[in-house]
């Protein structure tokens, strides 16, 4: 099998009657950015949580790295497949202490909390400052930084910068960014930033009622001419809305 | 006492009613409620322990302490319902609890092997341990609810489902022991305790009463603390399911906020 970072195959998730994902086909190729967009509802932040095993299917199969997510030792998949929240939890402590804390939990300590704070773009002077004073955007990008120094190889991003500025929303953006290039991790982020969609994305997918209707490897090439209905339909209702091209 | 003497303190269920119709404050059919099913209770549970003093048999000990478990369990499960497979770890618990104080408490000889010595203390601490227990389960869903991005963040990071709920549960443990160490703070000086003004009523000197007092609120002590933390470590682990995800409802996966 070739061996994409992730793979879903045929994937179905039913919580209480409710249907929300049907039948998802897809492939995350190792070391690309994919955005997944769509309507609020539409099933991306479910899709990105069957990836780490925070929730399991109904029915089909997800693969990372080519072994089905119920096969792995959960601990070090979620190791190995990390994932940032749209709301960074901070955790009782200093910042250094936060950047730890994922290490701390599996009995390993962090050898260059300074310099992984300053990968993320902040000033090592912060790492003794209580985390919960910090700004929303600092705090995220702690966040990131916790769970970059469990080194993943797989990294999913559930909207992290829409609680943002606009500046801080850059600045995160960027620090994630440089860190694909200089690392080659791979990425399944969901945004309903259709702007950050449009700069971050090798690849589009586009989510609509728990269906994954439309897969674009050519990012522009889906904002300019989308295929489906749906995304045409969305496109438009957002550039009505927002002004986005 | 004889039942016609008894009798005269019905109207304090007067009293309660009257208050209630008057102000309409709709309590008055539990009040009635509750002072029949006391009644019928306490003179039936009168006579079983008459008989039960009387005849001095091992088997009736442990059938009344067994009755006073279940009951307890049965009680405490209510408040956690939504938890799968609650009632035999609460049952265990309580079980538990009476076994280590019971065993201390005769071990030490502290008190005889008497049928009204081992029934009481039992009831009183298993009665204790079940408020306890409740109060635990209250609070750990609490927790889970209103802690829920914590304790997911913690699973992602790969942590264990109890590196994620500890620091929760740790809470919850606390609020199940809190009334009781304040209710001990504060004893003989807020109200008599039940067994020193008992004892006192029927003519023992206060100094012993306070003694057997003393001897009681250290086995509640112990047993409530004995009971929420093998409760609380029995059950948390039925929050999460085989794959380390947070289940806060019996059947229905959780869903991040």
């Amino acid at each position: 099998m070739d061996m994409h970072a992730i793979e879903f195959a045929n994937v179905s998730l039913c919580v209480g009657g409710d249907t929300l994902l049907r039948k998802v086909d897809g492939r995350v190729p190792k070391g690309r950015i994919v955005a997944l967009i769509g309507p609020s509802g539409s099933g991306k932040s479910t899709l990105l949580s069957l990836c780490n095993l925070m929730r399991t299917p109904t029915s089909g199969e997800v693969f990372v790295e080519g072994r089905e997510v119920r096969t792995w030792p959960v601990r070090k998949l979620r190791q190995k497949v990390a994932m940032v929240f749209q709301s960074p939890t901070m955790f009782p402590g200093t910042v250094a202490d936060n950047l730890s804390f994922g290490l701390h939990l599996h009995g390993l300590s962090l050898s260059n909390p300074a310099g992984l704070l300053e990968d993320v773009g902040l000033n090592s002077s912060l790492l003794d400052k209580r985390a919960e004073d910090l700004s929303g955007g600092q705090k995220q990008r702690v966040a990131l930084g916790r769970t970059l120094a469990m080194q993943p190889d797989i990294l999913l991003l559930d909207e992290v910068t829409s609680a943002l500025d606009v500046h801080a929303k850059l600045e995160v953006e960027r620090t994630i960014l440089s860190l694909h290039e200089s690392r080659g991790t791979s990425m399944l982020w969901v945004t309903h930033d259709l702007a950050q969609a449009r700069r971050i994305a090798d690849i589009i997918f586009f989510m609509d009622a728990g269906e994954l209707v439309e897969v674009r490897d050519d990012a522009a090439a889906f904002f300019e001419q989308p295929q489906s209905a749906p995304a045409q339909r969305f496109l438009a209702t957002m550039r009505e809305g927002d002004g986005v091209e | 006492m004889s039942f016609a003497t008894l009798s005269f303190t019905l109207v304090f269920v007067a009293i309660s009613v009257g208050l209630s119709i008057w102000l309409r404050l709709g309590v008055q059919r539990d009040v009635v409620i509750a002072a029949v099913r006391a009644t019928i209770q306490l003179v039936i549970v009168g006579y079983i322990l008459k008989f039960v003093f009387q005849a001095h048999n091992v088997l009736f000990i442990l059938a009344m302490i067994a009755l006073i478990v279940c009951v307890a369990t049965w009680n405490a499960r209510s408040r956690a319902r939504h938890i799968s497979g609650i009632g035999w770890r609460i049952g265990l618990s309580l079980l538990v609890t009476e076994v280590v104080t019971q065993a201390l408490l005769l071990g030490l000889h502290i008190i005889p092997f008497q049928p009204r010595y081992v029934i009481s203390l039992s009831g009183m601490i298993v009665g204790n341990a079940m408020v306890a227990s409740g109060v635990l389960l209250n609070r750990l869903q609490g927790e889970v609810a209103n802690k829920q991005s914590e304790i997911e963040t913690v699973l992602a990071l790969g942590g264990s489902p109890r590196q994620a709920i500890y620091p929760h549960l740790k809470q919850a443990i606390r609020a199940g022991l809190i009334p009781t160490i304040d209710s001990t703070k504060t004893t003989g000086l807020v109200q008599l305790p039940g067994t020193m003004s008992g004892l006192i009523i029927a003519g023992a000197s206060p100094v012993q009463a306070v003694r057997y007092q003393l001897m009681i609120l250290f086995c509640i002590l112990a047993g409530s603390a004995i009971a929420s933390i093998l409760l609380g470590f029995l059950a948390y682990p039925r929050l999460f399911n085989h794959y380390e995800q947070l289940v806060y409802e019996e059947g229905v996966q959780s869903g991040r906020r």
